[in-house]
C-alpha cells in the first residue's frame, strides 16, 4: 500500500536524551524480542568471527556537544520515527511497505517485499536495514505483537525498548492525542523532531538534555596539588622523599 | 551510496537500447534512415535486446526476484512502479512496429503511429528511471536538476551513436545522422558537468545538529558508534569514494564517454567510406563504456543523510 492514510492515533516513543545512560539494554531486549516477534528472525551473520553483521532495529549512537562549557556526552538511540510523511512508503513498488491507518505504525509485508532496498534509500534516518537471508526488509514494528497482546500483563504491553530501559528514558504512547503522557511529556520538556528540513514528520519526539549542573569553565574541578610550605611535617617528609 | 553493478549495468544499456528504440521509432515512418528489411531487424534486435538485457540485469539486485511482478501495482506513488509499468508497455508498440516493418515492409498508417508511440513511452520509461534517483530527499545529489536531464541526454547520446554506427556499416550513412551523434556528445558532456558542478557547490539542508537536534546546545561531534563492524546501512549508504579518484574518474568518463565518441563521430564524418565503420561502432562502444564509469561514480559519490550518524559533517 504506496498510497497511505495518517489516522488520529499515532502511536510512538519519547526519547529523553537527558537520562538515557548509554547501555544498550533498549536494543539488546528489542533484538531478543523481535529475532522471535512478528518480523523474526533478525539475523547475524557471522556472529562469532571476526566480519560480524546484522540486522538490528535500535541502535544507540553517542555524540559530544560543544556547548562552550564543559562539553557533554549524549548517548542516542535511534529507531524507526513511524513518520506522518513516510517517503519509505511512497517508493515502494509492490505495496510491501505500509502505514497502519488505526495507529499509524509503519510495516512490511515479508511475503511481498522484494528486497529492491529503495525504501532503505528513502529514509533519511537509517531506520530500515536489510535481511540477507531471507531477502526482504526489516524495521521495528513499535512491538506489535507485544502492545495488542492479551497474554501479556497490561504493564507490559509497551515496546521491548521500553520495558527494559532501566533509567526510564523510552516512553510509549498515543502523540495523536494531546492530552496522553507522552504528548504531555513532549509539550513540558520542549520534545523536538529529528531533520525537520526533510520534511517526513516523524512522530517519535526527543527530548533535549536539560542544562548542565555544574556551572562554571569546569577549571574548579581540578585538583590543585598540596602545596608543601602549608602542608604538615609529615608530608613535607613524604615531598622530600618523593621529590629525590 | 553503493554502486550496484547491476543497476549501473540496468540504467546504461537499457538507456543505450531505449535511445535506440526511440531514434528509431521516429525516424524510419519519416524515412529519414534505411527502410530495408534487414536494417530494420538488426536495430530493432539490437534497441530491444539491450533494453531486456538491462531490465532483467534489473531483477539481478532484488531479494526476491520471482516476485518482481509485484513492482507493477504501486504506479501511484513509486517511480519505480511507473518505471517497471512503462518498460513493459513499451514493448506492445515496438512488437507492432517490429512486426510490422520486419515482417511485412510497412511503415506506414498504424505501423507508423506504433513507431511514434514506442519513441514516446520510452522518452517517458528514461524518465521515470531519473526520477527514481531524483525523488530521494535523503541524497541531496541525486536532487540536483541536472539528474533527469542527464539520463534523458546519456540515453539519446548512446542511441544516436548507435544509429550512426548501424547506418555506417549498412553502407547507408548519412551526413546528419553523425553531426546528431557528435550533437548530442556535446550535450551529454554539457549536462553531465553541470551537474558535476551542481553536486559540488550544493550541501544538503541536513548537519549532525539538524539529526540530532542537539544543535540549539552546541556543535555536534560523533563520538562512538552503535557497532563495532560495518552494518548494512554503512555498506549500502555509507559508500565513500576518495576525492581524488572521483576527479580521475570523472577525467576518465569525459575522455571515454564524450570526447572519444565525438572525435570518431567526427572523423567517420570526415573520411567517410570504409573508416566510418569501425569508427562509429567505436564510438558507440566507447560512450556506453564512459557511461558505465558516470554512472559508477553517480552512485559513489552521492552521500546519504544517514552517514550524519556515522561521523560525516555533511550529507
Amino acid at each position: 500500500m504506496t498510497d497511505y492514510t495518517v489516522g488520529p492515533v499515532k502511536l510512538g516513543l519519547v526519547i529523553d536524551l537527558d537520562t538515557c545512560v548509554g547501555c544498550h539494554a533498549c536494543a539488546v531486549n528489542c533484538k531478543e524480542w523481535n529475532t522471535a516477534g512478528h518480523s523474526a528472525p533478525l539475523p547475524d551473520r557471522d556472529p562469532y568471527g571476526a566480519d560480524i553483521t546484522g540486522v538490528w532495529f535500535n541502535r544507540i549512537h553517542t555524540f559530544e556537544v560543544d556547548d562552550g562549557e564543559c562539553g557533554r556526552t549524549v548517548h542516542f538511540p535511534k529507531s524507526c520515527l513511524h513518520c506522518e510523511a513516510p517517503a519509505c512508503v511512497e517508493v515502494c513498488p509492490t505495496g510491501a511497505s505500509y502505514k497502519r491507518v488505526e495507529d499509524g505504525i509503519v510495516l512490511v509485508n515479508a511475503d511481498t517485499c522484494i528486497g529492491c532496498k529503495l525504501c532503505s534509500w528513502a529514509c533519511p534516518y537509517g531506520a530500515r536495514e536489510f535481511d540477507d537471508d531471507a531477502g526482504v526488509m526489516k524495521k521495528c514494528t513499535l512491538c506489535v505483537d507485544r502492545i495488542y497482546n492479551r497474554n501479556l500483563d497490561e504493564a507490559d504491553r509497551v515496546p521491548a525498548c521500553v520495558s527494559t530501559c532501566p533509567a526510564h528514558a523510552r516512553h510509549f504512547g498515543d502523540l495523536g492525542d494531546p492530552n496522553s503522557a507522552v504528548s504531555r511529556l513532549v509539550a513540558e520538556r520542549g520534545g523536538y523532531d529529528l531533520m525537520p528540513e526533510q520534511g517526513y514528520k516523524p512522530v517519535n519526539k526527543y527530548l533535549p538534555p536539560r542544562p548542565g549542573k555544574i556551572a562554571g569553565t569546569g577549571r574548579e574541578m581540578a585538583l590543585t596539588p598540596a602545596a608543601p610550605d602549608t602542608a604538615g611535617m609529615f608530608l613535607r617528609w613524604v615531598d622530600r622523599l618523593l621529590s629525590r | 551510496m553503493h554502486p550496484a553493478f547491476s543497476v549501473i549495468f540496468f540504467t546504461t544499456a537499457s538507456g543505450a537500447g531505449y535511445g535506440l528504440l526511440a531514434l528509431v521509432g521516429m525516424l524510419a515512418p519519416l524515412r529519414l534512415i534505411p527502410a530495408d528489411r534487414s536494417f530494420a531487424f538488426t536495430a530493432l534486435a539490437l534497441a530491444l535486446g539491450l533494453i531486456t538485457a538491462g531490465l532483467l540485469s534489473s531483477t539481478a539486485h532484488l531479494g526476491h526476484p520471482e516476485r518482481a511482478w509485484r513492482a507493477f501495482s504501486q504506479w501511484r506513488t513509486s517511480w519505480l512502479s511507473r518505471e517497471g509499468v512503462l518498460s513493459l508497455a513499451t514493448y506492445v508498440p515496438a512488437a507492432i512496429f517490429g512486426i510490422g516493418w520486419v515482417l511485412f515492409g510497412r511503415l506506414d498508417g498504424p505501423i507508423a503511429v506504433a513507431g511514434f508511440v514506442a519513441a514516446a513511452l520510452s522518452a517517458a520509461t528514461v524518465c521515470c528511471t531519473a526520477m527514481i534517483y531524483a525523488s530521494l530527499k535523503p541524497i541531496q545529489a541525486w536532487r540536483s536538476a541536472w539528474v533527469v536531464p542527464g539520463y534523458a541526454a546519456l540515453a539519446l547520446m548512446t542511441g544516436a551513436l548507435w544509429l550512426n554506427a548501424l547506418t555506417h556499416v549498412w553502407g547507408a550513412g548519412q551526413r546528419w545522422l553523425g553531426v546528431l551523434a557528435a550533437a548530442a556528445a556535446i550535450l551529454g558532456l554539457l549536462v553531465k558537468e553541470a551537474y558535476w558542478r551542481s553536486i559540488d557547490t550544493t550541501a544538503g539542508p541536513s548537519t549532525p545538529e539538524s539529526a540530532t537536534g542537539l544543535g540549539r546546545r552546541g556543535k555536534v561531534t560523533f563520538l562512538d558508534g552503535p557497532h563495532t563492524e560495518a552494518n548494512y546501512l554503512l555498506r549500502e549508504m555509507g559508500y565513500a569514494v576518495a576525492r581524488k579518484h572521483s576527479l580521475k574518474l570523472r577525467r576518465i568518463a569525459r575522455v571515454l564517454g564524450f570526447a572519444v565518441p565525438l572525435l570518431l563521430t567526427l572523423l567517420a564524418l570526415a573520411l567517410g567510406g570504409t573508416i566510418a565503420v569501425p569508427a562509429s561502432l567505436l564510438a558507440a562502444v566507447a560512450g556506453m563504456l564512459g557511461v558505465l564509469v558516470e554512472r559508477w561514480l553517480f552512485f559513489a559519490e552521492a552521500k546519504h543523510t544517514v552517514t550524519l550518524y556515522y561521523g560525516a559533517t555533511t550529507a
